[in-house]
């Protein structure tokens, strides 16, 4: 099968890894941080504008691709938010031991209630393992994309990225 | 005759874009439309648009659209609604409808501003009820908030089919398959992305063989292509469905700039038959001023910033602005443009943009 | 169907406070919607049958350019649903045909 953001619709990971978005292996343990997957050269700069902390780099031309500065990001999720692409999501590896913690922007009605336990997918939409949704933030700033974060096993950190639609 | 001095055809953001620079200049504005409210497209545009903070970029394009009409309020523009023009004669005489009935009115400046339409594709069963246009079925869940089915069938994956395959999803549809017959997505890999965590499958080199049905669409058979886009007998998929939208592009709406006798080139990278412009977005006919989707198929916010260039420009030729003011304008303009058509997916429409401009000089159509 | 809840739009709160009657039948519609609208929330599909070849067809644009949504509206053939808005009592028939011109009632 062949692979690609272009072929499938889904960055294959040698896209994610070689693009400038992703946070390194020491910044992933140390606490939440923004994960960028945004691997086009699209004119597009929102993530940059509204992160208070100069964390994201897209500069001149627009179209560069995003670059995460890792050491400067908070994790505060405003990105997530305001990504018209939702492209960008929020880790925290070591939230416990054993769990993980992935904040995804989430834009279908009905949205999950806190606690309650939900059916997570990768990025293809195929079900990995069922998590617990332990925070949703829905702020007018947000202007409908709901920030839904679920608790999953660490070892899927990095594979879970949204959870099934209800219908 | 109603007389006015600069009259927009067409309320969309391109048109509205228009109008509020002319009236900003001081200009007297007469906006038509055939529709019952303004706004064209963009009230069904329910998603964050790209672009810069320049270009209003994360807001919603419904939004773009109530500050456009809040805009064009708070500064006096006329509005025409359901009033279709039907043609421009001599003298900048245009007639439209209204009330059933023939009605003209006379501008020393015309802007116009029709948009497209969308394209059909021809396959057995393609007239089928339940086959629609991707745009019919935003329009339908987005505007007036209703399903035109549970289960569908996206063809194309250009940013139209892939948004409108989301929108689906958020209105609550199935999206059971997106096909598309290049060997790549057309559209931003972002929101293809969007709609594979959804769980939609996109099939790419594959094309829709037949829409079966008795009254109206129950299904349809999808067919694999090899690199010449020849079908390859033995991948034929029976899908169930009952709709299918087509997403297969855009064609700029020119009738009227036929009818006024403006030149065209051929542009297919522009999606078409368009007419010829300078970098004031002005035509082969002095006065008469063309922007957005007519002018080249590109997106809502490339179409308010030639609204804008045509408004100025206009604004300008009638010396409501002097020539320097109206330069430092236009440039601001032609910067945010040209930032919006870089990268990939861009240059193709700047290039195509580039050659148009130049041809207003020259004269031979390009390939 | 008609799209209730949208996490983008809200919860839609107009009512269905129109009657019209579309080939005899009676059925509820949204003050100001288009003709077109309230037949597919009703789930109707087939708007007219072709002259030559008496197939169906519906909504294919749905913004009032390609004329394939045309029934006949109060006893006048051709016009395009997606355009048209309801009024109350309005009485739509599937055209057959070119459709025939009637006394509206
Ligand atoms: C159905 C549809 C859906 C689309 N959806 C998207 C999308 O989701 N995302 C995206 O990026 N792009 C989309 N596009 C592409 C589109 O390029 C832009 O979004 C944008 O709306 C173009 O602006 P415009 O002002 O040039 O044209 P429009 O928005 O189409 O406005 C043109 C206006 O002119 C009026 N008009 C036309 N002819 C006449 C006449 N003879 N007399 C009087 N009035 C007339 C029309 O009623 C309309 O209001 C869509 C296009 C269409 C056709
Ligand atoms: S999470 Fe907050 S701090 Fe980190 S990049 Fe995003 S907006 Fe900036
Ligand atoms: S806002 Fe999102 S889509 Fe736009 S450049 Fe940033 S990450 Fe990419
Ligand atoms: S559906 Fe095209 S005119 Fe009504």
């Amino acid at each position: 099968m062949a692979k690609g953001i272009k072929k499938t619709g889904v960055p294959s990971w040698e896209e994610l890894k070689s693009s400038p978005g992703l946070p390194d292996a020491d910044r992933l343990e140390e606490g939440p941080v923004a994960f960028i997957e945004c691997v086009q050269e699209i004119p597009c700069n929102p993530c940059e504008t509204v992160c208070p902390f100069g964390a994201i780099e897209v500069g001149s031309p627009i179209t560069n691709l995003p670059k995460l500065y890792g050491e400067k990001c908070t994790g505060c999720g405003l990105c997530v938010a305001a990504c018209p692409g939702l492209a960008i999501f929020k880790v925290h590896k070591n939230y416990t031991n054993t769990t993980s913690l992935v904040e995804f922007p989430f834009e279908y009605h009905p949205l999950p209630k806190t606690g309650e336990t939900v059916r997570c997918v990768n990025r293809e939409g195929k079900f990995v393992v069922e998590g617990k949704v332990v925070k949703i933030r829905n702020s007018k700033q947000f202007d409908a994309t709901a920030l839904v974060t679920v608790e999953v096993p660490k070892k899927y950190f990095l594979e879970v990225r949204s959870i099934e639609r209800k219908r | 005759m109603k007389k006015t001095q600069v009259a927009i055809i067409g309320a969309g953001p391109a048109g509205l874009a228009a109008a509020i620079e002319v009236a900003r200049a001081g200009g007297e504005v007469t906006l038509l439309d055939e529709n019952h409210k303004p706004g064209g497209q963009l009230f069904k545009q329910i998603h964050k648009f790209f672009g810069s903070r320049e270009h209003r970029a994360g807001t919603r394009g419904f939004r773009i659209g109530e500050k456009l009409l809040e805009d064009t309020e708070k500064l006096g523009v006329k509005v025409l609604l359901d009033s279709p023009v039907y043609s421009i004669f001599k003298d900048f005489v245009i007639g439209y409808i209204s009330d059933g009935r023939e009605k003209a009115i006379q501008a020393e400046r015309i802007i116009l501003a029709t948009g497209a339409s969308e394209n059909a594709l021809a396959f057995p069963g393609c007239t089928l009820p339940g086959v629609m246009g991707a745009g019919a079925a935003q329009t339908m869940i987005n505007v007036h908030r209703v399903l035109p089915g549970k289960k569908i069938i996206m063809v194309g994956s250009g940013n139209v089919g892939l948004i409108v395959s989301y929108q689906l999803l958020q209105a609550g549809a199935d999206v059971i398959a997106l096909i598309e017959a290049a060997a790549e997505i057309g559209g931003y890999g972002v929101h293809a992305s969007k709609i594979r965590r959804a769980g939609v499958p996109i099939y790419t080199s594959y094309t829709i063989q037949e829409v079966i049905g008795k009254n109206s669409v129950e299904g349809a058979v999808i067919v694999g292509l090899d690199e010449k886009w020849k079908p390859i007998k033995g991948t034929e998929k029976l899908i169930e469905a009952d709709t299918v939208c087509i997403a297969v592009g855009l064609s700029p709406l020119a009738e009227l700039a036929w009818l006024a006798g403006c030149e065209f080139a051929f542009v297919p990278s522009l999606g078409g038959h368009v007419p010829k412009h300078d970098r004031n977005m002005e035509t082969t006919i002095k006065g008469l001023y063309a922007a957005g989707d007519l002018t080249g198929i590109e997106e809502a916010s490339s179409a308010m910033e030639e609204g804008r260039l045509a408004g100025i420009a206009c604004a300008e030729s009638l010396g409501l602005y002097s020539k320097e003011e109206a330069r430092d304008l236009k440039e601001k303009v032609w910067a945010r443009l040209n930032t919006l058509r870089t990268g990939p997916f861009g240059k193709k429409r700047r290039d195509a943009k580039d050659k148009l401009i130049e041809m207003m000089e020259g004269g031979a159509d390009i390939g | 169907m008609r799209v209730k809840h949208h996490p983008i739009l809200g919860e839609d709160k107009r009512k269905e406070n129109v009657t019209i009657v579309v080939d005899g039948k009676k059925i509820k519609a949204i003050e100001g919607e288009p003709i077109a609208a309230a037949l597919m929330a009703a789930g109707i599909r087939v708007f007219r049958k072709t002259p030559k070849k008496n197939q169906p067809r519906g909504v294919f644009c749905a913004i009032g350019r390609c004329t394939d949504c045309v029934m006949t509206v109060n006893g006048i053939p051709n016009v395009r649903t997606c355009v048209t808005l309801v009024e109350d009592g309005m009485v739509i028939e599937t055209q057959k045909g070119l459709g025939k011109w009637r006394e509206s009632r």
